[in-house]
């Protein structure tokens, strides 16, 4: 059979389909140009063993993760042995080594079949790119991102690669491409570079100026996902709630679901499936890195949120041409609605999440006193923390309520503490009050966008490109399991569903806008809002662009996963944001994309957000400078 | 079409025939209820026959298909080291856990260097009957597109013959990271036993790099088109940056000792032609360069390879590939299709054998001209070197002229130099166009030679090492002309000259200085007791139309038992592909102690590794193996490699370790030191 058939029948039901944006820029005239850098997300990179107890035998340099998942079902729990980390320094084990895939490969297919970079170096490829000048900055996603370097120096080889690919390709700067986690990761990145030696790369205060023309972040969680939450928390999310795979504690939680269905379903692993999951995946630091940061101010609290007005039937009509008339029309609409509470991430019963807050009588858990253990202490093989809670522990815990991105934190604390004094000394979820505090001089603020300076580099530009139109899960209703001996003690409510038919409440998740894994606040704000022009989070005024890829599903079953796409995985393959980045790579500027390209209500939403943008000293300068009435009353108060 | 219409039919046919057989039957019915009964189970029984049988058939063979994958599956993985356990008895710890047990951990990061042919080449942009091979290997893996569509895949793996780079419209480039070489087939490692042995003693990707490169194009080119060497130093520094300052340990293999001996000078070089990294660079990033089985003066089986297009095994190629390269796949005219491939590749002209007459020998002398073949076949490993001395005497009765590496017919190979008459062929007339041009298609460049050329070539008789380059230039006159660009085979007078500068003489060990760099480590390793190629007995073939003219005479054989002339070729102590001389030779003597060729000093080691084949056959390709790639495999090699790499010195390994008689050998050459 011929391998373009699949081609063929599609071309037959759907006409001709479009050159690929590679063949297309290339009749253009487009050529080679920038070296390009990928940096991969969470779970898309393979790992392979490189030692392992007896059980492995026979593995060496076989991958574990990613490919076939064939151990997956081998070996089931010599293979969870494997991918876990230490549970005290979230290093590698005794007697184990599992190290990431390096090269192109690493990430290019996820398992046969499901490709992740492998489009885009496809088309890259047309233009004359190759090895030379393409990057690959594979790295272990379990482990916190200084450990990638202490252990593997993962950010060492990145920086030694941008420099010799820049060196012998004339000078011309690096593009880099993170995806998802990658672009946390590559925040730590440029910090760690011109941080001195001993903690950073010693690469001087110039280093990104020098190397960097720009970041081109795809479906970057800037601000962190709230799915990460209901992954620690009970090691579900709506997808784990309805078929239990692993990944639900990642943000390519339908990556994970799509690939190896049912792979870690209860058969598999028999008995405590969750919790096995829930042992790996949290012996994972790098999980940690997308608790939602920014805490009240960003996300929302009891009462109101940035989204609040989001209606997701307004979406589902519109079309993309009339979609801005459409949001206008509708504004008024919208907000006659009932508002929604998403700022309450996790609320405790469904009752609770709808009452208005003077309604809600709340207990505060933090120094509660957690009781002796209820459990059966032959679960403890299983290290979950729970076991160490006990009923009062818990019922603490229900009673504070409702819970707000500012005391999530608080609750990981109390639920888990062992694992957060872990995660604590590698990320900081907070804003700054003070950039030039000597602390945020510490690794764990780089990743971080609310306690780090971008580098000094106003010839850089800063893409934020992903998908929305799909929804996005944002806030979680829980309840209590019924208390079988060794379960976690939460899960997510799946009864509670919105009465009329255009809420966002559905099986116990509430949804907003986003690419499905990442909301758009998340992926959209820093760009939108926190470092558009000169601010305090960015001094040297580098441009930034959003650039948004509404989603819409393949038409027919043929294409696959559709070059339309708009999901957080699947977006790689959109023909849009391809074409996007490989102008970029090719030359051209932000301004030459056509500036920023916006089908949600980011810029409506950040505006809401209120975040201290300017330093003190140039606020006051800027009220004195154009005075109005209201400003010159507040800086003349200031004064006082 | 015909064949279903005829089953067809007849099976229409036969449900007639069962039709009249049901109307008997009905006729029978009221004959009798028991008697119909049982005719109806006859029935069945027949009719069960035809289609039924087919089902089961299919049945059968898919579930004994399945028997056997789910055997296959249950089967231990570790079922082949039983049995070989207990034929032979227990298996040695392979030495990475041996010296994990001593204690010994990873010290200094490590570079791969590989050879020619064992490197894996992808595809990145090709013509249209390349579609749907993007990223795909052309070469090394399961060679599945060679059998598919030979003469695309001959097309993209050719360069073009005017500068050696890439056709337009094609770029295949070499696959990077481990994978690039650690199989070169499934199934067939080449780097992987390495690579596991030092992943025990705690080696991981971090501190082991395959300095992959395209190995068909110049060592040069690799940096102007994929700055293959600029990757190379960028990659040292950063391993010696992210290890504490520990110097690397580079181990090239086979071609790759060139490609390293290129790249030391390029490192060094001031930068529009080289690394610019200053002149102490190898100094300060280089522990130990442990070559394995080196050709640094070149391999006579590469003259073959470009004069004709075979070897006793068509190149390497064969070795790798058996079978592959055969004439089945590409139909007529194999060795043109070939030989137009390989001519293109620039790589090959690097292993002419170097050095011309003073180190090959001349007409009536070479350095190994005491060998005895046969008493290296008896010997045992005890007594190898006692043998050869007692057998001295004998060997030199009659004295086998190595220095002749091709001779035209076997008289010619075995008289004496007085007594055959030779005309110079350098000015001779090629004389007009013997073959027809359109009708061979296939770029070797004999269609340039007429009848008189090819004559003039025979009639010369013997070539030895320095002619050879001149018949080379004679009958190739367009790739040597592409080589002469890229490689140099002369012996150097004077070392200071400035035209030494150019990187054409960097890849020859005779033309160049080691480095400045007194603390580095040198050593030769490489295996013996193999047969290996030395010279050849050619003859003309009959002049069909579009062939090659000349083609190695496999009749010529040596009349005793002992001789070394099997089969038109004269083979010497070695490992099947690299003689002890080119391998030994520099390591011995060349740059022993201070020469002129090694300023500084820096000291060198020979590390011989004689030949034991596999015991039997599940062993595979034996842990004790001296054939030029196998010996990747011996658990000798891979001990002292990972001692070295944990921190020993040469004469912590015992020093040299010498089994043939390559000292005796080299001190019969002489080269001003």
């Amino acid at each position: 059979m011929p391998a373009s058939f699949n081609q063929f029948v599609t071309e037959a039901i759907t006409g001709p389909v479009p050159d690929p944006p590679g063949v297309k820029l290339v009749k253009e005239g487009l050529k080679v140009k920038h070296p390009v850098v990928f940096v991969p997300g969470i779970v898309t990179g393979g790992l392979e063993l490189w030692e392992g107890h007896p059980c492995a035998e026979g593995l060496f340099r076989k991958r574990l993760w990613g490919g076939t998942f064939g151990e997956v079902y081998k070996r089931p729990l010599c293979w969870a042995e494997h991918m876990s980390m230490d549970n005290e320094t979230g290093l590698d084990p005794p007697g184990i080594r599992v190290r990431a895939v390096t090269g192109l490969v690493a990430a290019d297919y996820f398992a046969p079949g499901y490709f992740v970079w492998a489009v885009m170096i496809a088309n890259l490829a047309r233009l004359g790119y190759e090895e030379k000048n393409m990057y690959m900055a594979s790295y272990d996603w379990r482990i916190s991102y200084q450990n990638t370097e202490v252990r593997d120096r993962s950010l060492s080889r990145m920086k030694s690669n941008i420099e010799l690919m820049v060196s012998t390709n004339g000078g011309n700067k690096a593009v880099i491409i993170p995806h998802s986690m990658g672009v946390l990761y590559f925040l730590h990145f440029m910090k760690w570079v011109e941080a001195p030696a001993p903690m950073g790369g010693g690469g001087g205060p110039d280093w990104c100026a020098k190397h960097i023309k720009a970041v081109m972040n795809i479906g970057g969680p800037f601000l962190g996902v709230p799915k990460s939450i209901a992954g620690l928390l009970s090691a579900e999310a709506k997808d784990i709630a309805v078929v239990r795979t692993m990944s639900a504690t990642h943000p390519c939680a339908s990556l994970g679901r799509a690939i190896t269905p049912g792979v870690l379903d209860n058969d598999i692993f028999r008995l405590q499936t969750l919790q096995r999951v829930m042992q790996m995946s949290r012996t994972w630091d790098s999980t940690m890195s997308m608790i939602p940061k920014g805490g009240d101010t960003i996300w929302g609290d009891l009462d109101w949120s940035p989204e609040e007005d989001y209606a997701p039937s307004i979406r589902k009509q519109k079309k993309i041409d009339t979609q801005v008339v459409n949001k206008d029309e509708n504004g008024s609409m919208a907000s006659q609605r009932k508002l929604k509470n998403y700022g309450r991430i996790i609320s405790f019963g469904k009752d609770v999440a709808f009452a208005p807050s003077s309604e809600i009588e709340r207990i505060d858990f933090r120094g509660a006193y957690k009781g002796c253990s209820v459990a059966n202490s032959t679960c403890r093989d299983v290290w979950t923390e729970y076991h160490e809670m006990g009923i009062e522990g818990i019922k603490a815990v229900a009673e504070y309520k409702v819970y707000t991105a500012g005391s999530l934190v608080d609750l990981l604390e109390f639920v888990a503490p062992k694992m957060m004094a872990r995660g604590s000394a590698h990320f900081s979820y907070g804003i700054a009050d003070n950039l030039d505090d000597p602390k945020y001089q510490h690794y764990k603020y780089w990743s971080n966008p609310l306690e780090t300076k971008l580098p000094n580099a106003p010839d850089m530009e800063i893409f934020s490109l992903y998908g929305s139109g799909l929804p996005t899960e944002r806030g979680y209703i829980y309840k209590f399991s019924s208390s079988a001996d060794c379960y976690i003690p939460f899960q997510i409510d799946t009864s509670a569903d919105d009465e009329d038919e255009d809420g966002c409440l559905q099986d116990g998740v509430y949804t907003v806008d986003g690419d499905q894994t990442v909301p758009v606040l998340s992926a959209g704000y820093m760009c939108a809002k926190g470092w558009r022009g000169k601010t305090r989070f960015n001094p040297s005024g580098i441009r930034t662009f959003i650039r948004e890829y509404d989603h819409s599903p393949p038409a027919n079953l043929l294409e696959g996963r559709g070059t339309l796409s708009g999901d957080h995985v699947d977006i790689m393959g959109n023909f849009g944001l391809i074409e996007d980045i490989l102008r970029v790579a090719a030359g051209a500027t932000g301004e030459e994309l056509g500036g920023d390209q916006v089908h949600s209500d980011i810029f409506k939403w950040s505006e809401k957000i209120k975040l201290q943008l300017l330093e003190l000293l140039t606020a006051i300068a800027f009220w004195w400078k154009w005075p109005s009435p209201d400003k010159c009353l507040s800086a003349w108060m200031l004064e006082d | 079409m015909s064949f279903l219409r005829r089953r067809k039919g007849s099976e229409t046919s036969k449900s007639q025939n069962s039709d009249s057989h049901n109307d008997k039957q009905e006729k029978s019915k009221r004959k009798g209820d028991d008697e119909s009964k049982r005719k109806a189970d006859e029935e069945k029984i027949r009719k069960w026959s035809c289609l039924d049988s087919c089902c089961w058939f299919i049945g059968c063979v898919c579930l004994t298909w399945w028997l056997l994958l789910f055997l296959y599956n249950a089967m231990p993985a570790s079922l082949p080291q039983y049995v070989t356990e207990a034929i032979t008895g227990p298996l040695p710890d392979p030495p990475g856990l041996k010296l994990w047990k001593e204690g010994l951990k990873a010290k200094h990061p490590i570079v791969f260097v590989p050879g020619i042919v064992t490197g894996g080449l992808e595809l990145w942009e090709g013509h249209q009957c390349a579609d749907g091979l993007f990223r795909k290997r052309l070469w090394g893996g399961t060679f599945g597109e060679l059998y598919k569509r030979p003469l695309c895949w001959v097309e993209h793996m050719s360069l073009d013959n005017e500068t050696g780079l890439d056709p337009s419209g094609i770029r295949v480039r070499p696959v990077s990271g481990l994978v690039a070489a650690d199989y070169f087939a499934p199934g067939y490692f080449v780097w992987a036993v390495l690579i596991a042995n030092l992943a025990r003693i705690g080696y991981e990707e971090k501190t082991m790099y395959m300095a992959a490169y395209d190995w068909r194009i110049s060592f040069q080119n690799t940096e102007v088109r994929d700055q293959a060497l600029s990757r190379i130093k960028s990659n040292i520094e950063l391993m010696v940056a992210t290890n504490g300052g520990k110097k690397v340990v580079v181990i090239p293999h086979s071609m790759g000792v060139l490609y390293f001996l290129h790249f030391m000078k390029w490192v060094e070089a001031p930068a529009p032609m080289g690394g610019g990294g200053g002149s102490d660079w190898c100094a300060k990033h280089i522990k130990a360069v442990m070559n394995i089985g080196g050709p640094f003066l070149g391999v006579p089986k590469a003259v073959a390879g470009l004069f004709s297009i075979e070897a006793k095994d068509i190149a390497v190629a064969r070795a790798f590939a058996p079978g592959v390269l055969n004439k089945d796949v590409f139909g007529l005219q194999t060795l043109q299709h070939i030989m137009r491939m390989t001519r293109t590749w620039d790589a090959t002209m690097s292993m002419i054998p170097k050095g011309g007459d003073t180190i090959w020998g001349g007409i009536d002398w070479s350095p190994e001209g005491g060998y005895n073949c046969n008493a290296k076949k008896l010997k045992n490993n005890d007594t190898c070197t006692a043998r050869q001395n007692g057998n001295g005497d004998l060997a030199s009765t009659k004295k086998v002229n190595y220095g002749r590496f091709i001779s035209f017919g076997k008289d010619v190979a075995e008289a004496h130099s007085s007594k055959f008459e030779r005309m110079d062929f350098r000015g001779a007339v090629k004389g007009s166009n013997l073959v027809n041009k359109t009708r061979c298609d296939v770029w070797t460049e004999y269609y340039e030679m007429g009848v008189g050329g090819v004559k003039a070539v025979a009639d010369y008789k013997v070539y030895t090492a320095g002619s050879i380059l001149d018949l080379l230039q004679f009958v190739a006159p367009k790739l040597m002309a592409r080589g002469g660009a890229q490689f140099s085979y002369g012996i150097a007078d004077n070392l200071d000259d400035p035209k030494y500068n150019h990187y054409k003489y960097w890849s020859n060990p005779l033309e160049m200085k080691l480095p400045n760099a007194p603390d580095m480590e040198i050593y030769s390793m490489y295996g013996v007791g193999v047969p290996t190629e030395r010279a050849y007995v050619y003859k003309l073939t009959p002049a069909s139309e579009c062939y090659i003219p000349f083609q190695i005479d496999s009749s010529a054989d040596g009349g005793s038992v002992d001789s070394c002339l099997k089969g038109g070729v004269l083979s010497v102590n070695g490992d099947e592909t690299v003689p002890v001389l080119s391998a030994g030779f520099m390591g011995a003597k060349g740059w022993r102690g201070k020469t002129r060729f090694n300023p500084s000093g820096i000291r060198t080691y020979i590390r011989e590794y004689d030949h034991a084949p596999p015991a039997n056959l599940l062993e595979g390709r034996g842990s004790q193996s001296g054939a030029h790639v196998d010996i990747m495999g011996n658990f000798a090699l891979i001990e002292d490699i990972l001692r070295v790499a944990a921190g020993a010195t040469g004469e912590h390994l015992g020093g040299d370790q010498v089994y043939s008689d390559i000292f005796k050998w080299s001190e019969k050459i002489d080269l001003q030191l």
